[in-house]
């Protein structure tokens, strides 16, 4: 018997495919205790969401397979239970929460059944018990209007919202282990920190263990005792937080660290010419609402984008922060003219792009291209990694002769870190980062003078997404592209950009060098974001945990 | 969800104004009933006197005035085969199609629920393997030739099952039977389908982790997710058994509302012709929007949008 | 095409890792070679047997199945005319593989069309073949049939008609929806920012990914045509003689249940196997299409494939 709530000793998980089998997990051992909080840390892939899995019984097996190992829970070995003594256990003793919580929530049941449900199967409750008791989660979670809202389906919450019900869902029994995986990744960062602090209190209120698995250093920080750094399916380093982050022993841990954007101040940047190249003026893009009978609009609008002003000088970049829903990405279709805005002027080198047609539109296509954020959607998966680079000049047939094709395919590959030979391959044999690259050699085909990065890094693991930006830097330097930049994260945008504006409802609230306003942010919206925006040091979470109640009381 | 419903309501209705019109004046150009209901020696003189008790004589454009009049006071005209308003003889002949389609639906939902269901828990397994190759096999067979095929081996080689009419429990086994096999075959399909979604999808993973029993988890949680194709195909499949039964109504003597039609077609008497399209189309219509509803009852994501 | 300057193995998936998958799955493997018998009967058929097909012999009336004393055209017996039940039946696939072919290439080259017209256009054209769609959708459909056979005249070019208008709005309704949802992938948008325009995005990016799924929806709309045509011929407002399909012949048959149950019994013995064999075919295309599933049909997976 040992003292620990949860002790998991060399557990190895493999998968069956055809094949042959993979190890996901090849024997992690690691323990928590009660009142403690176990962060595993570690990038997709390294097994550690197979792992929590493991721990409540819900692999799938096949194609799973516990290979070896023992998870011990109170002194209990859980998998040499039975099906329905196990069963018995999750949500009573153990409970879990998930990141993608639309998913994860089941659509037809309203959120107040599904709360009271936990309920019901274990303490073979009442209904209308159940019920009043779930409407008083809802409340401790802090869902408004609780009683009205227990009637409501997943649907009609927001995702911080739904994180919320999911956690008062797990909270019902008050179990004694909490496994919560990824639960802040989908959610922006202000929401974020208001649900790490909604778990902390639950933590301590109740005592319960949580073991927390994450890719985010941050996350990290904020609210974990130890960590746990998992890479390829072993646990390579292990201990407090503020050791492992502070003084990493392995190498994997240090490049971690090290990937990790705005840690040091980037490097001094090279003077902008003063010479606006594409410029956006009281920009809007308005959707209108439609309803009744005959779907027609009733006068009222969403208003997406809302008299948005920006510049863009040669060869420099401009970040535009916001989170979901700020309009960033209809500000981006717009200036791609994949969407006409409702009112405003877009000028390219001073001409207006909505005029623009045939022979002028095609220049500035050539001119101004894009990386979208999700490399496996950019591609179209039908075509050879050559089709796809070479489909720009077979549109723009004047670019470059056909016979230099092949040369010139090669010449891009290696320019963005890969290998000529990869020319014949498919774009699903490739890894994120690896398409990226691929997206970011087609959108250099046509040697725009302007590239649209659209969440460009945000799909993709912090040490992938270090060397994204790293060749973006390059590319900038060497052939005095300008960039502008999207994103909802403020680190990778303090780490590349030369400006910044941020963008909240459709309008952009603060613009500037980026220096100036993340060190000295004047609107509001600002502080709070940048207050909210966790950094992998838990002294400085703690102080900017602290800031951020301030802010909130102010 | 109202104003879809309301929508869906418009729709039917321009359809159902296309079909009165359709039918009226193709109806008509299959040739005079005088020719059907009159000796062949007729004189000119009786056809005429035929013609004009039965308003044939008037511009088509003034029989299709009369019509819509008295469509409106609900009077679907006289039936000339059977002497008496077509409206009654069409009516007659609707209950006994409905219990048909009734008795074959409800039997196939829950067989291809039961079948679908258990197939999809061990995808690959040897119910799945089964079920999908017999449930192809029965959305493959023609209704006509499965019932012919029946008749001569319960009817005429066993003599176990009366070959034709209504009556006793017996009678019914043959038409439910061989009106069952292609909807239960396309249910499990759809079942097992929709059922193997579900059952991967994180919801399931969701209420695992809250400890609740594994039948509430399939039959709880996976099968009303599983149902919302089901509900769709199942009311296609039954709209097909109330306006399709036509051949297993025929072969079976089934006095049901596909037999009257084609007994009416085939004697021209136009007004039981109109009156059964009319009628069937309108069930059809009123099907179609209880299926919406049903819809919009099992998942909140249509009510609300 | 940059392909026309890469060396190596022919685009997509080639045909021999098609046959591969296909052999994998032993019943579509059947289903497979049972159709191109049959295809392969109906156009070289009446090279094979000559004028036999409406010889009459009468001592051979009636004559029973399975006994090859009177030669193999007369192995699955013979008609009440003395014909050859074998040579019947080849003569009828043609015209009962012909009208289900027809209306299914007018429904699908019509109804597919249109589906990705409506896709991409905006405005009233769209909303007028949706509109179409729904109302052909809402009518029932054999009742139409019925109708309008019996008022035209049964002749083969109205059925084909006939049974390719009810199946429109199916292939409308797929194709439309695969297109509203393919326009709002990435790959769209970023070949309309490389410069292409409307009719290259469209041939190049988007209807390669509709033909599977039309193509899958054809096979099980043939079956779905061919046991429409054989429950009207059934009916007699079908195909009429002296043109012969499987459906007539179950008809004409009926009445000699008790004394010659074979001649009914072939003919829709033979549409059945038909209508399986293209079902078989269709659920295995869907797995062989889709790239989520297709392992399962391959032998080892895909160890190179590694992300």
């Amino acid at each position: 018997m040992s003292g620990h709530l949860l002790e998991v000793n060399d557990l190895a998980i493999s998968f069956g495919t055809v094949g042959g089998g993979v190890q996901a997990v090849d024997g992690i051992s690691f323990h928590l205790d009660r009142g403690e909080t176990l962060a595993i840390l570690g990038e997709s892939g390294s097994g550690k969401s197979v792992s929590a899995s493991a721990i409540m019984a819900i692999l799938d097996c096949p194609p799973g397979r516990i290979a070896r190992g023992s998870i011990l829970f109170e002194g209990r070995d859980l998998l040499s239970l039975s099906e329905s003594e196990r069963r018995r256990l999750n949500g009573e003793r153990i409970a879990m929460i998930f990141q993608d919580t639309l998913a994860h929530l089941n659509p037809v049941y309203s959120v107040g059944w599904q709360i009271a449900e936990t309920l019901e199967a274990h303490k073979r409750m009442a209904a209308r018990e159940a019920r009043a008791k779930a409407v008083r989660l809802m409340e401790s979670v802090g869902i408004p209007e609780p009683a009205r809202r227990a009637n409501d389906y997943p649907h009609q919450f927001s995702g911080g919202q739904r994180q919320r019900l999911m956690i008062a869902m797990a909270m019902a029994l008050e179990p004694a282990l909490l496994v919560a995986d990824e639960p802040t990744t989908a959610l922006d960062v202000t929401v974020q920190a208001q649900i790490l602090d909604l778990l902390r209190e639950a933590r301590d209120r109740t005592g319960m263990g949580m073991l927390l698995i994450t890719h985010d250093l941050g996350v990290v920080a904020d609210i974990a005792d130890r960590v746990a750094v998992m890479y390829q399916g072993r646990i390579v380093e292990t201990g407090p937080v503020r050791e492992v982050l502070g003084n990493p022993q392995h190498g994997y841990t240090q490049r971690l660290l090290s990937a990790v954007p705005g840690r040091e101040p980037p490097p001094p940047r090279a003077p902008v010419a003063d010479l606006p190249v594409f410029e956006a003026r009281n920009l809007t893009k308005h959707f209108p609402i439609t309803g009744g009978l005959f779907r027609r609009a009733t006068g009222e609008v969403v208003r997406a984008v809302d008299g948005v002003s920006l510049t863009l000088h040669r060869g420099e970049t401009l970040g535009v922060v916001g989170e979901s829903g700020s309009g960033k990405s209809t500000l981006a279709r717009m200036l791609l003219r994949l969407e006409e805005p409702t009112s405003g002027a877009i000028l390219f080198e001073g001409k207006d792009v909505s005029s623009l047609g045939g022979p002028g539109l095609l220049s500035f296509r050539r001119r101004v291209q894009v990386v979208f954020q999700d490399p496996f959607a950019s591609l179209d998966p039908r075509m050879r990694v050559a089709e796809l680079i070479a489909e720009p000049w077979t549109i723009h047939k004047d670019v470059l002769p056909r016979p230099r094709w092949n040369a010139r395919i090669a010449e891009l590959l290696s320019l963005v870190g890969l290998q000529p030979e990869h020319a014949a391959r498919y774009p699903h044999q490739f890894s994120g980062g690896q398409r990226q690259r691929i997206a970011i050699a087609r959108a250099l085909a046509l040697e725009p003078e302007i590239i649209i990065c659209d969440e460009a890094v945000s799909a993709l693991d912090v040490s992938i997404q270090a060397q994204i930006l790293a060749l973006l830097d390059d590319l900038q330097r060497a052939m005095g592209l300008a960039y502008l930049f999207i994103a909802h994260d403020l680190p990778v945008v303090r780490q590349i950009a030369d400006r910044v504006a941020v963008m909240q409802r459709g309008r952009i609230v603060e613009q500037g060098p980026c220096e100036e306003v993340f060190e000295r942010p004047q609107h509001p919206y600002t502080r709070a974001l940048l207050a909210a925006s966790p950094v992998p040091d838990p002294d400085a979470q703690a102080a900017r945990r602290k800031a951020r109640r301030e802010l909130a009381g102010a | 969800m109202g104003s879809f419903i309301a929508r869906r309501s418009l729709q039917s209705l321009v359809a159902l104004a296309g079909l009165i019109v359709l039918v009226f004046f193709a109806a008509r150009l299959t040739g005079s009933p005088a020719d059907l209901y009159l000796p062949i020696d007729a004189s000119v003189e009786a056809r005429q006197e035929f013609n004009e008790k039965h308003g044939f004589n008037d511009p088509l454009t003034e029989q299709f005035g009369r019509f819509l009049a008295d469509l409106a006071r609900f009077d679907l005209g006289h039936s000339i085969r059977k002497d008496r308003p077509a409206l009654e003889v069409v009516l007659e002949a609707i209950p006994t199609t409905l219990a048909l389609a009734a008795v074959t639906m409800t039997l196939a939902v829950a067989g291809a629920i039961l079948v679908g269901s258990l197939a999809a828990r061990r995808p690959g397994g040897a119910v799945d393997r089964l079920g999908s190759t017999l449930s192809l096999a029965a959305a493959s067979a023609p209704d006509f030739w499965v019932a012919i095929s029946a008749i001569l081996l319960f009817a005429v080689a066993l003599g176990w099952l009366p070959t034709s009419g209504m009556g006793t429990f017996w009678h019914w086994i043959m038409p439910v039977g061989v009106l069952l096999i292609r909807p239960f075959g396309i249910l499990v399909q759809v079942v097992r389908g929709s059922m193997l979604g579900a059952l991967a999808a994180p919801y399931v993973k969701t209420a695992r982790a809250k400890g609740i029993g594994e039948r509430a988890v399939v039959f709880v949680h996976a099968l009303r997710n599983g149902l919302l194709p089901v509900i769709t195909v199942a009311g296609d499949q039954a709209a097909g058994i109330v306006n399709g039964a036509v051949i297993v109504e025929t072969i079976f003597g089934w006095p049901g509302i596909g037999k009257l039609m084609i007994d009416s077609i085939i004697q021209r008497d136009f007004a039981v012709i109109q009156a059964s399209i009319l009628v069937t189309a309108a069930i059809i219509f009123a099907m179609n929007i209880v299926i919406d509803l049903a819809y919009g009852l099992l998942d909140p994501r249509v009510r609300h949008a | 095409m940059a392909s026309a300057s890469l060396p190596g193995a022919a685009r997509g998936l080639g045909a021999r890792r098609w046959l591969a998958m296909l052999a994998r799955d032993p019943l579509a493997c059947l289903a497979a070679l049972f159709l191109l018998l049959l295809v392969a009967a109906a156009l070289l058929g009446p090279a094979l047997i000559p004028e036999s097909a409406g010889r009459m012999n009468l001592r051979l009336r009636n004559a029973p199945p399975f006994e090859l004393a009177n030669g193999w055209l007369y192995v699955l017996g013979a008609d009440t005319l003395g014909r050859s039940m074998l040579a019947r039946l080849i003569e009828a696939s043609r015209s009962t593989l012909m009208v289900a072919s027809a209306a299914v290439a007018l429904s699908f080259l019509i109804g597919g069309t249109l589906g990705v017209l409506a896709g991409y256009a905006r405005g009233w054209g769209a909303t007028l073949i949706l509109r179409m769609a729904d109302v052909l959708m809402s009518f029932p459909s054999l009742l139409l049939a019925v109708v309008v056979l019996y008022t035209f005249s049964p002749s083969i070019a109205n059925i084909v008609v006939v049974l390719a208008v009810t199946r429109l709005p199916v292939y409308i309704r797929t194709a439309r929806a695969e297109i509203l949802e393919l326009r709002e992938r990435m790959f769209v948008s970023a070949a309309r920012v490389m410069g292409a325009g409307p009719v290259r995005t469209a041939l190049r990016h988007v209807v390669p990914f509709v033909l599977p799924t039309l193509l899958t929806l054809a096979a099980v709309d043939f079956a779905y045509v061919m046991l429409a045509e054989s429950a009207l011929s059934f009916l007699g407002i079908g195909i009429q003689p002296p043109d012969v399909t499987w459906g007539l012949m179950v008809a004409q048959g009926r009445g000699y249940l008790a004394s010659a149950w074979w001649l009914a019994f072939f003919p829709g013995l033979f549409i059945m196997l038909t209508t399986l064999s293209l079902n078989l075919l269709a659920s295995w295309l869907r797995v062989a299409a889709d790239p989520q599933q297709r392992w399962r049909l391959e032998p080892g997976g895909k160890a190179g494939d590694a992300p």
